[in-house]
């Protein structure tokens, strides 16, 4: 598989053109919004947490495939997780992405291992993290706009 | 070096290209054009971000450091000497680029951003006061909004924007309404950045005189495109990047009228922008080295100087008429690329071509095309209320030089058919 067959798997497409949990939720208690100023892209991404547990999780926004296909594989994988696990997800996908993690720490993460091919594409690691780095300031709660710069 | 073909071989020239100008010939002069990326020959279309440099630019910044280094203006040394000399010849050679009257008129500066900012905040700071109005238009780059917002927070003016129309072109008649007693600025692009519309400069610095207001006119996308005269546009301040004129990064101009230039205090202070300095009082230098503070971007003058000589050479009446084939024909190979858009449809155009697709991100565009070796810009272009404007987030932009070619614009036309096999 070519590096770009690798990154814009038929996974990744379908996500790109049927985002999962792309609404925003009622009720919602942790809400961020995150922006990558270099291009543009823009995500705000909204938490119900109950009992230290995300019981739901939507987000809404505009950006290329890659980001809308991590926003979205992001939100599935996130419901249910503790606030702990959730963080311990975004360190270990931040690893993958910046190409750090090693084939084993893939495996690991499951569905989320597709975004794996992004690492060897240095200009669109902040497409892929900016969901994740808006989920992380959602949960801390900051308030900020979450940057990816 | 010469680009004029001779008889027999503008003959043998194929029928669709323009006579007179050999752009493989041109080619041969730039030495990154001939690199491969991913394994593929480089399709260089990002122009208006920054243009690649001929060899002799490249030369002349190798040949002033290694045999020629030495500081300006001030050493009584053979090597001081040769380098001042090579670098007020560089000025010499941009006043009669842009043909202004004199080289007191020629400001070297780090870019076009600098040169704007050195006017609002020498210009505006002094001449301006609160409720003075400052116009700009819709379609400015950041670096020709940004310095005019400092400027109106310091000092209480308003900034005032001119409409575009749907085809990215100023709205002339909302242009005459904005203009007012208290207009005391006009400052507006030559040629856009994001959309490659060519502003009617010379109309807009008219009306904005009869309204007794100056013009700064940011040329940085016009000058590699168009013969700029400053002395028939009539404009008070010019301003450009040599990096975007197939010169080195780091140095720009600001042409500004001598009177206003004498009228206006110093931007910066420091080594060569004075003539007597003591603790009571300094005493500024002559144009144009008021503005100059510090030792300058030497290398950079002289390397620019360089590339207006490369220009020089060429022939401009077919260089211009072959950007215009190559605009044509690369407006109507990508019209028939099915979903895309073309952003900027004006009627006067200089070597942009904005794009987007419904349903492609440009991000995703920029990724694929560069896996096929062609460079094109991504993103906001650093206009974001263009992009506001025409309701997207962002925008491919294929820029065009004058050594791009028909065949690198099928090149692209066969990416963009792959971004949509990729996006099905």
């Amino acid at each position: 598989m070519s590096d770009l067959d690798e990154l814009y798997q038929q996974v990744i497409l379908d996500h790109n053109r049927s985002p999962r949990n792309y609404r925003a939720l009622e009720g919602a208690n942790r809400t961020a919004k995150g922006y990558n100023p270099l291009c543009g892209d823009e995500v705000q991404i909204y938490v119900q947490v109950e009992d230290g547990r995300i019981r739901d999780i939507g987000f809404q926004g505009s950006g290329c495939a890659i980001s809308k296909a991590s926003a979205s594989l992001m939100t599935g994988e996130l419901k249910g997780k503790t606030e702990p696990e959730a963080r311990a997800l975004f360190e270990q996908v931040h690893r993958m992405l910046t190409g750090e993690a090693n084939g084993a720490e893939h495996e690991k993460l499951g569905k989320l291992a597709i975004l794996s091919g992004v690492c060897k594409f240095p200009a669109r690691v902040k497409c892929a993290s900016l969901a994740w780095h808006t989920l992380k300031a959602a949960l801390e709660g900051s308030g900020e706009v979450a940057s990816t710069e | 070096m010469s680009t004029i073909l001779t008889k027999a071989a503008r003959e043998q020239s194929p029928a669709c290209a323009p006579a007179g100008f050999d752009v493989h010939s041109v080619r041969r002069d730039f030495p990154l054009l001939h690199v491969k990326v991913r394994g593929k020959p480089l399709v260089y279309l990002d122009n208006g971000a920054t243009s690649q440099k001929p060899r002799i630019v490249i030369d002349a910044l190798a040949r002033y450091y290694a045999e020629e280094n030495s500081n300006i203006h001030r050493g009584v040394h053979f090597l001081s000497e040769r380098a001042t000399e090579a670098y007020e010849s560089a000025r010499d050679k941009v006043r009669r680029f842009i043909n202004a009257p004199s080289t007191r008129e020629i400001v070297f500066v780090r870019g076009t951003t600098e040169a704007i900012n050195l006017v609002s905040q020498s210009y505006g700071r002094a001449f301006l006061q609160a409720g003075d109005e400052i116009v700009v238009s819709a379609m400015e780059h950041h670096s020709n909004i940004v310095p005019w917002q400092l400027l109106c927070d310091q000092i209480g003016a308003k900034l005032r924007v001119v409409p575009i129309n749907h085809d990215g072109e100023i709205v002339l008649d909302e242009y005459r309404r904005l203009l007012n007693a208290k207009t005391k600025l006009v400052s507006i692009v030559h040629v856009s950045n994001a959309l490659g519309t060519v502003v009617p400069v010379k109309e807009v610095v008219r009306l904005a005189h009869e309204a007794g207001a100056r013009v700064l006119l940011d040329g940085a996308q016009a000058v590699p495109h168009l013969r700029v005269d400053v002395q028939d546009l009539g404009c008070d301040f010019y301003a450009f990047s040599g990096h975007k004129l197939f010169g080195p990064t780091g140095i720009g101009v600001l042409y500004g009228r001598a009177e206003l230039l004498e009228s206006m205090p110093p931007y910066q202070g420091g080594g060569d922008m004075i003539s007597v300095v003591t603790f009571e009082k300094t005493h500024y230098n002559v144009l144009p080295y008021k503005f100059e503070a510090g030792t300058p971007h030497i290398a950079g003058g002289i390397g620019l100087g360089a590339a207006l000589d490369y220009l020089e050479r060429l022939d401009w009446r077919e260089v211009e008429r072959h950007e215009r084939d190559l605009l044509a024909y690369a407006t109507a190979t990508l019209r028939e690329i099915p979903g895309l858009r073309i952003i900027g449809t004006a009627r006067e155009k200089a070597g942009v071509i904005s794009f987007a697709f419904d349903h492609v991100h440009a991000h995703d565009v920029g990724t694929i095309l560069d896996q096929e070796g062609i460079a094109i810009r991504t993103g906001h272009h650093c206009a974001m209320p263009v992009m506001q404007r025409f309701g997207v987030p962002a925008t491919a932009r294929a820029s065009f030089a004058f050594y791009n070619t028909r065949e690198e614009v099928d090149a692209l036309a066969r990416a963009l058919h792959r971004v949509l096999k990729v996006f099905g």
